[in-house]
């Protein structure tokens, strides 16, 4: 026990020696990325964000990656299907680069004859996607593995992994979506559990850093879009009559209603918040996560230039730094993926309600 | 900000790949382990209720049992007590039929030995009574050799048997 707090004494006193430099030496940091010798937030957005094909490393001179599949089907030229190790460094293929800058920064166009870049249908295998196909596989074959074992129709204990995702399953059933929904949860938990199993492996693989891990799926808009939509049509669908009513003739004074609809324009508001909510959480959540770690990481490469001491105490920090906010993320997965599920649960809850709730429910 | 703009091909590879993983897993997944688990759990549920009964019943037969054993070992002793008399009887029956018996034997023996009795000293007086005759003839034969004694003796003899005539 008390090795620990010198452990963690020590590692306090060395954070707060060098971070106080570093903070003196903000300023000056601007100038050092003139020189090209570090550009952290470009580093930061182009490892959260999506790519075409999937880094691995710098070796010497030379970028690794592995090349994705491009598809990408445009107005005037049709289909085109190729690697993206075509459009590596700037060079174009078929017509079709990726943009170096302006409103397509990043992504594929396609020059036009008269020289405007153009957006064209871009279904691209890009790193987000292959991570994304690769977790959804994974999740089927976990999830069926489990569930074929259940197959044999006998009703002994399970062990080992299976009994580990049984009673995993089951807490998520018993003690997020029952509570959530409450009376008739059982149409809804499989579609639930589906919607935390997908979260939670895309969560934990992209903490793994290296290939096929890392991605930042769940730290993507457009994921945590669908998601959100799919809750959303779900719950409006589910929608009780009373759920309506309570949006469009509440309980309330009649002026709040009348004249001018003040309440319902709220509720009405208040329907597309609560799948925005959901959408926004866990998109920032992941991104906030995935960038935190990076950041750290980026400190040993920033503080190159501040000679080998700073460097090498600031490669000590960064680690154990990195390491904690791992293991936080590693939490953070998790709860990301419980707050998702268990809210999809309320709000469908909510959907529900019956005549004899109304004020309890008013105040959401 | 190209961050917060959802990429329409990312859209159309989510709704594909999640549609498709919630159809199997909504289908094939998820309930068939909700509903083994239920099952289980209502299986088990089901046997701790039959344990249970199965121990109350239990008891009852052991109780039962007891009774049973109680009520077996009451009528053992009570057999036992009943052969112990029986057999004391049947002994004094014995007893009192063989020394009956034997008073019998005894009485026969006792008559048996008195006719031989009776018999050896009717033979005794035969035998006696053929000697003094053998005797009385030898000393008669001795008395009678001469002829007047012959006839004394028949006069007397007449004599005599005029004597118990008259």
């Amino acid at each position: 026990m008390s090795s620990l707090h010198k452990i963690f004494g020590l590692i306090a006193i060395l954070a707060f020696m060098s971070v106080s430099p570093v903070m003196a030496n903000e300023p000056s940091s601007p100038a050092s990325s003139e020189k090209g010798s570090f550009d952290v937030k470009s580093f930061i957005l182009e490892h959260v964000g999506d790519s075409y094909q999937w880094h691995i490393t710098k070796w010497g001179n030379n970028e690794i990656s592995i090349p994705l599949p491009v598809i990408v089907y445009s107005k005037t030229t049709g289909w085109h299907v190729f690697l993206s190790s075509a459009l590596l460094e700037g060079a174009s293929y078929e017509g079709l680069s990726i943009a170096v800058d302006g409103k397509y920064k990043g992504k594929i166009v396609e020059k036009t004859a008269d020289g405007n870049e153009v957006r064209p249908f871009d279904i691209s295998i890009t790193k987000v996607v292959f991570a994304l196909l690769f977790n959804s596989l994974l999740l089927i074959i976990i999830i069926m593995s489990v569930a074929r074992s259940y197959k044999k129709d006998n009703f002994e204990s399970k062990k080992g992994f299976v009994g580990f995702m049984e009673m995993f399953i089951m807490n998520i059933n018993d003690d997020v979506i029952k509570p959530g929904i409450g009376k008739d949860y059982k149409r809804y938990a499989p579609y639930l559990l589906t919607v935390f199993f997908f979260v939670f492996i895309n969560n934990l693989m992209g903490l793994i850093p290296i290939f096929p891990g890392g991605a930042n799926v769940t730290g993507n808009i457009a994921i945590t879009f669908v998601l959100a939509i799919i809750t959303f049509i779900i719950v409006n669908i589910s929608g009780s009559k009373e759920y309506w009513k309570e949006i469009f003739w509440p309980e309330v004074p009649l002026w709040l209603k009348a004249p001018i609809p003040i309440m319902p324009a709220i509720e009405i508001v208040g329907v597309f918040t609560k799948p925005f909510a959901l959408m926004i959480r866990l998109f920032a959540n992941m991104i906030a996560g995935h960038s935190i770690v990076l950041g750290l990481t980026c400190l040993i490469f920033v503080t190159v230039s501040m000679g080998q001491a700073m460097n090498t105490s600031m490669t000590v920090v960064s680690v154990i730094m990195t390491l904690f906010i791992n293991i936080v993320e590693l939490l953070v997965a998790y709860i990301q993926a419980y707050i998702f599920t268990m809210l999809s649960a309320v709000f469908i809850g909510l959907a529900r309600i019956e005549p004899h709730h109304v004020h309890e429910e008013i105040k959401e | 900000m190209s961050l917060l703009l959802p990429d329409s091909g990312l859209l159309f590879w989510m709704l594909l790949s999640f549609g498709i993983v919630a159809f199997v897993l909504v289908k094939y997944g998820f309930p068939v382990i909700i509903k083994m688990v239920e099952s289980r759990k209502t299986y088990i549920d089901e046997s701790l209720l039959i344990a249970k009964q199965a121990y109350e019943q239990m008891a009852k037969v052991k109780t039962q049992g007891e009774v049973i054993v109680d009520n077996a070992r009451r009528e053992q002793v009570k057999i036992m007590n009943e052969a112990a008399q029986t057999r004391d009887m049947l002994i004094n029956d014995a007893k009192e039929k063989a020394s009956l018996e034997a008073s019998k034997l005894v009485e026969e023996a006792r008559k048996q030995i008195l006719i031989e009795k009776e018999d050896a000293i009717r033979d005794i007086r035969r035998q006696v009574a053929e000697l003094s005759v053998d005797i009385a003839e030898k000393i008669l034969r001795g008395q009678l050799e001469k002829k007047d004694e012959q006839m004394d003796m028949i006069n007397r003899l007449l004599d005599e048997i005029n004597i118990s005539k008259s």
